[in-house]
């Protein structure tokens, strides 16, 4: 299994489980304690529980505040409009679960059953899980260390019953840290079809994208494509567009062209997304003519495509 | 340890830890100690301390951070800036300091002054990345220690304020920053949303771990509030609207003020000019100026 923390010594190494890059990744222990190259025995329980799933899409930015979780919220309604397709979205901001309320799910609680704990369901097609369900009121903070965010993401992969799915749609919090490197080490052994990254035009952003996109190839994870947010705005007055995020670098598109990355498309600034999530409703729905739901449809079916197309590569098992 | 002695800006890692690679000259993952202990006094000349933060990501926390800084001086403050946003440090290409080395001194890091006066000094992880591509992929407690660092080995010297900007959410970073700043004294807060109630949402937990930590919370800025059409003068609401009234209402915080949407102040800090000193006729400049006099007089009296 490819570790991947950062300056990770090596499982078979005398440092194994010693080091500084050793703190906090979920193996640490096993590799102390000279258990050597056993990994993870939950990484094998989620290989095996993501067998029903046929497609598993990482939604990432390095940049906070860029519609991650707008997105992936979409990206789920959009999938399901078509009623014989499986959805699921899973919310592993643990500090800031935004997907309950964009989904119109604030206040829902998560059940137990036999199979263990179940989504919350917007549609028969379409369930939800996050760490905002299980949060009894609104002001609760998660001031979670590491590794119990680790331990977190770690049960809602293993333990929540996602039956038969199409599509589980991975919404990420920003960065490159604890939540990245488990939800990708968690799901190492069950194929992810890949990441989708969302980045707005300016510059500040496109920073922190391509550390994400440095991170993706370092846990060879692969990259679908690159969504530009935010892109222009059209002013409901007067019609003019105007660039409120300018892309002093080139935006995206210079951006995905450097790196040889499909920009999978650029979504305008619509004030009507904002409200629509507000109120917990698709927007593609409450306003499926505007020029940023069919942005988001052309995105949609890129997504498809890809991952209709996707071969799966062959597992290994890396000793590193 | 010889004093002055600079940090090459650019070195071939070969310490596991990371990219925090220039250390490595003082043997592998081992961290510089200027003296048998750490230097106790590197925070006891600054008179107040004022933490950034927001539960929510992209609200304009950094952006806020750099203007307020920048405000601060512009009344005569000196001030500091403290970036322990790990993952996505911002703030160096916004002062048009990317790529500066971090040097040494008797007392520790010396903090990178941005302007000539050296008013303004700032510390990032920024600074010690090989290339500003590089990702910072580290787990919590690696994150923390570097944290602490910043804090106990810096020689921030005497500053009026050292404004620490946060990365979003309520984790390690920021309870690494408190507890590394709390023994210099009571710690302020300035909480950012924008008008929408997905950000509103995730703040009022941020607001949570502040009353949990004992920040004194100065105020709350509502940050993208409405956009201002340059054809045509119309003001949209683009990211909805009435989040930072509704959350100063909740939670019994002070509401500073709401700062609009300026695409030139966007490009003026990604080209890192001087916004207070070039944007006076900015839409945004009224507000950010009437926040920072707010600041003025209200943190001396919270955080004494």
């Amino acid at each position: 299994m490819e570790e991947v923390p950062q300056g990770c010594p090596g499982t078979g190494s005398a440092q194994a489980g010693r080091g500084a890059s050793c703190q906090g990744c979920p193996n640490q222990r096993l590799c102390a304690s000279g258990a050597g190259a056993a990994p993870d025995p939950a990484i094998e329980e989620i290989k095996e529980k993501m067998k029903t799933v046929k497609h598993k899409i990482l939604v990432l930015s390095g940049k906070g505040g860029v519609g991650k979780s707008t997105f992936s919220a979409h990206l789920a309604h959009g999938l399901a409009e078509d009623e014989n397709t499986q959805v699921a979205l899973l919310d592993i901001d643990i500090c800031g679960p935004s997907i309950p309320k964009i989904m119109g799910l604030e206040g829902e609680q998560v059940h137990q059953s036999g199979s263990g704990w179940s989504p919350v369901f917007v549609e028969d097609n379409l369930g939800v899980m996050s760490v905002g369900f299980l949060l009894s009121s609104p002001d609760d903070a998660v001031i979670w260390r590491g590794p119990k965010k680790n331990g977190m993401i770690k049960q809602f992969l293993r333990d929540v019953d996602w039956g038969e799915l199409d599509y589980l749609i991975v919404d990420t919090p920003p960065g490159t840290s604890d939540e990245h490197l488990s939800a990708v080490q968690y799901l190492s052994a069950a194929r992810l079809d890949g990441a989708v990254i969302i980045t707005t035009p300016q510059e500040v952003s496109l920073q922190d994208v391509r550390k994400e996109i440095n991170f993706c190839h370092k846990v060879k994870v692969p990259i679908i494509g690159v969504v530009e947010n935010m892109s222009v705005f059209v002013c409901p007055k007067c019609k003019k567009e105007s660039q409120i995020f300018p892309p002093t670098t080139g935006g995206a598109e210079v951006m995905c062209q450097d790196l040889k990355i499909p920009l999978l498309g650029k979504v305008p600034l619509d004030p009507h997304i904002g409200k629509s999530c507000d109120k917990g409703q698709s927007f593609l729905t409450d306003a499926p003519a505007s020029a940023a739901a069919l942005a988001y449809r052309s995105i949609i079916q890129r997504i498809q495509e890809f991952c209709g197309h996707h071969q799966p590569k062959e597992e290994h098992l890396v000793g590193s | 340890m010889s004093g002055g002695r600079a940090a090459p800006a650019q070195h071939t890692s070969t310490c596991e830890d990371g990219p925090v690679s220039h250390w490595d000259q003082l043997g592998p993952c081992s961290l510089p100690v200027p003296v048998a202990h750490p230097e106790p006094g590197n925070l006891a000349g600054v008179r107040h301390i004022l933490l950034v933060l927001s539960g929510k990501g992209g609200v304009g926390k950094s952006t806020i951070s750099t203007e307020l800084a920048l405000a601060l001086r512009h009344a005569g403050k000196k001030v500091g800036i403290l970036d322990v946003d790990l993952c996505g440090p911002s703030i160096p290409r916004m002062l048009r300091a990317q790529g500066r080395a971090v040097h040494q001194c008797d007392s520790g890091w010396v903090p990178v002054f941005v302007d000539q006066e050296q008013s303004i000094s700032l510390m990032s992880v920024g600074f010690l990345l090989e290339s500003p591509d590089e990702a910072v992929v580290w787990r919590g407690p690696k994150k923390n220690a570097l944290i602490k660092q910043f804090v106990s080995d810096v020689a921030w010297g005497q500053l009026d304020y050292l404004v620490v900007d946060t990365p979003p959410g309520t984790s390690d970073e920021h309870m690494a920053a408190v507890e590394a700043l709390r023994p210099y004294g009571p710690l302020g807060a300035l909480v950012v949303t924008t008008p929408q109630a997905v950000s509103v949402g995730d703040v009022r937990r941020e607001l949570t771990f502040c009353r949990k930590t004992g920040l004194q919370v100065v105020g709350i800025v509502e940050n993208m509030s409405g956009f201002v059409c340059p054809h045509c003068t119309e003001c949209t609401n683009v990211f909805s609207r009435g989040g930072g009234a509704e959350l100063a209402r909740l939670t019994g915080v002070p509401f500073l003020g709401s700062v609009p949407l300026d695409p030139e102040l966007t490009r003026s800090l990604e080209e890192g000019r001087d916004f207070i000193r070039d944007f006076p006729q900015s839409p945004a400049f009224p507000a950010l100026s009437s926040i920072a006099q707010k600041v003025l007089s209200e943190a001396p009296a919270r955080l004494s």
